[in-house]
C-alpha cells in the first residue's frame, strides 16, 4: 500500500485559523497561512482548509487565501466548506486547490458528488463525513460542523459516496475532534474495511500513539491533525521521526536549510 | 541571465494556478494559453491535466488542439506533460471506453491493478507520495528531467491509470505501488511525461521544474 500521509487541517473562520471542541466553541489562533507556511516547511505531506461558517452563511472566504498560499506553498490542497455546485467546485480549483471536500450539499443533494467528479476527476472529489457514534457500532452523518443529525448510516453513507464517485473520505468524528482522546479507531475501521478509496482519519490526535493505532488497527490512509499541531504539542518533522522509527511507510523528507531555499 | 520562458495549454482542465506559481516560483516567465499559433511559436509547452482521459481528448478536440499539440511534439522542441497530460501522450487509452490519444509516446493507458503483489484490494486513486527509482540501473538519470534529483526522492502522486509504454527504454523512471511497477516519468525525444505533479512535490518537485526550464 502507499504511504501514509500526514495532513495538516486548518479550520478556517472569516480570515482566521480557529480551533475549536467538538467542532464547537471556537479559538481563533491566528493568520492560517502562517501556520500553513510552516507546516509545509516541516514537511506536511497536504493541508486541508475547511471554511467553518460558509455552510452557514453560504458563502467562502477561503478563495483569497488558497490564491496567497499558491505562491510558495507547493503541497497539495483541499479545501471545503459551502462549496454547494460544480461552479464552486471549479473557483476553489482555479484558485489553487487541487481537492474539494463537500459535505452539507451532498447530503442535500447527493449527485453534487457525481457532478463534481465527472467535471474534475473523482481525485479531486473528497467526501467530508461527520460521524457521531450513536450505539456501540454505529455511527449517524452530521452536517453544519456536528449540529445537524440527518439520520444516515456512517458506512452506508460512505459507501453511496463512493459509488458516485468520491475518490477519497475525510472522516471526522464529531465525538472526538478537538478532546485530543485519540481518534475514533471503531469508526475508521468500520469505514475503511467498507469501501476501497483512501481513507483521512479526522478529529482526536492527543499523542503520537494515536495516530499508530488508528493507522494500524483503523487502518487510515492519513491522518489529519489540528489540535496537536497548531498548540505546537508536536510537529510534523517529529510525527515523520516517530512514523519511521514505528515502521510506519512515510514520505521521506528533510527540512531544507535555509540557503537552499 | 534571460529567465525562461513557459508556455502552459490551457484546455479547461488542471490546476493551472499551481503549475505557473510552481515555475514563476524560481523566475520563469509564464504565458497560460489555448491559441494553437501561441503554442506552436513557443520554446517550452507544458501540458497539464486531472480529470478522466475521454473529457480531456474532447476538450483538446474543442479547443483544436489536437494537431497543435502533435504539431509541436514533432518540432523537437520540449514539452512536459503532468499527470493526465502524460497519459495523453499516449496512443490510446482504455479508461471508460477505449479512447485515441496524441500518440506522441508508443504505449496505451490501463487501469492500477486493482489487487497489490499480495492479492489483497488495492486502493485506488493511487493518492500520495511515493519514491522515484531508475528504471535503467546502467544509465544515470544526468541529462534527463531527473538529473537534479536522486534515486528514492518521494513526490506526489494522485491517479487511477497508468500508462504502459510500448518501448522499455521510453521509461527514465518508475515508482512502486501495491507491489507494482507503475512509470512515473516517460521520455521520449523531447518530450517528456510525469505521473506524478511535480508543482504539488515541494523543493524536489521545482528541481524537476527548473530543469525542464534548461533542458
Amino acid at each position: 500500500m502507499g504511504n501514509l500521509r500526514l495532513i495538516a487541517r486548518l479550520d478556517v473562520k472569516g480570515t482566521n485559523l480557529i480551533k475549536g471542541v467538538h467542532l464547537e466553541g471556537l479559538r481563533v489562533l491566528g493568520l492560517p497561512n502562517r501556520f500553513a507556511r510552516e507546516y509545509y516547511r516541516q514537511g506536511a505531506d497536504e493541508i486541508i482548509y475547511m471554511d467553518v461558517v460558509a455552510s452557514l452563511y453560504g458563502r467562502n472566504h477561503l478563495v483569497e487565501i488558497i490564491e496567497e498560499a499558491a505562491k510558495d506553498i507547493f503541497i497539495p490542497v483541499t479545501v471545503g466548506g459551502g462549496i454547494r455546485s460544480v461552479d464552486n467546485a471549479r473557483e476553489v480549483l482555479r484558485s489553487g486547490a487541487d481537492k474539494v471536500a463537500v459535505n452539507t450539499a451532498a447530503i442535500k443533494n447527493p449527485s453534487i458528488i457525481s457532478d463534481i467528479a465527472r467535471a474534475f476527476g473523482s481525485q479531486c472529489m473528497v467526501s467530508s463525513i461527520e460521524a457521531k457514534r450513536i450505539s456501540n457500532d454505529a455511527w449517524e452523518v452530521f452536517y453544519d460542523n456536528g449540529r445537524e443529525r440527518t439520520g444516515l448510516d456512517v458506512v452506508e453513507w460512505s459507501k453511496a459516496c463512493v459509488a458516485r464517485g468520491a475518490g477519497e473520505i475525510l472522516l471526522t468524528s464529531v465525538d472526538r475532534e478537538g478532546t485530543r482522546r485519540g481518534f475514533d479507531v471503531e469508526l475508521v475501521q468500520a469505514v475503511s474495511s467498507a469501501v476501497s478509496v483512501p481513507i483521512i482519519a479526522s478529529g482526536g490526535m492527543g499523542s503520537f500513539q494515536d495516530l499508530l493505532k488508528v493507522v494500524n488497527e483503523g487502518g487510515a490512509d492519513a491522518v489529519a491533525m489540528a489540535d496537536i499541531v497548531h498548540y505546537g504539542r508536536s510537529d510534523f518533522a517529529t510525527i515523520r521521526a516517530e512514523a519511521i522509527d514505528s515502521g510506519l511507510g512515510v514520505r521521506e523528507y528533510e527540512i531544507p536549510r535555509d540557503n537552499d531555499n | 541571465m534571460k529567465s525562461p520562458e513557459i508556455t502552459i495549454i490551457d484546455y479547461g482542465l488542471g490546476n493551472l494556478l499551481s503549475v505557473s506559481r510552481g515555475f514563476e516560483y524560481f523566475g520563469a516567465k509564464v504565458k497560460v494559453t489555448s491559441d494553437p499559433k501561441e503554442i506552436i511559436n513557443s520554446s517550452r509547452v507544458v501540458l497539464p491535466g486531472v480529470g478522466a482521459f475521454p473529457n480531456a481528448m474532447a476538450l483538446l478536440e474543442k479547443y483544436n488542439l489536437i494537431e497543435t499539440i502533435k504539431e509541436y511534439g514533432k518540432s523537437g522542441k520540449p514539452l512536459l506533460a503532468i499527470c493526465l497530460g502524460m497519459q495523453l501522450l499516449m496512443d490510446k487509452s482504455e479508461e471508460f471506453s477505449h479512447t485515441d490519444g496524441l500518440g506522441l509516446i508508443p504505449g496505451r493507458v490501463v487501469s492500477i491493478p486493482s489487487l497489490d503483489s499480495l492479492g489483497q484490494k488495492t486502493k485506488i486513486p493511487h493518492i500520495g507520495w511515493s519514491s522515484l527509482c531508475p528504471s535503467n540501473l546502467e544509465e544515470s538519470w544526468s541529462n534527463t528531467l531527473l538529473e537534479d534529483n536522486n534515486e528514492g526522492d518521494s513526490v506526489y502522486f494522485v491517479h487511477s491509470f497508468q500508462v504502459l509504454p510500448e518501448d522499455p527504454a521510453d521509461e527514465i523512471a518508475y515508482t512502486k505501488y501495491g507491489g507494482h511497477r507503475i512509470s512515473s516519468v516517460i521520455s521520449k525525444g523531447s518530450i517528456v511525461g510525469c505521473q506524478f505533479h511535480p508543482e504539488k512535490s515541494g523543493l524536489i518537485g521545482s528541481k524537476i521544474l527548473s530543469r525542464f526550464c534548461h533542458v
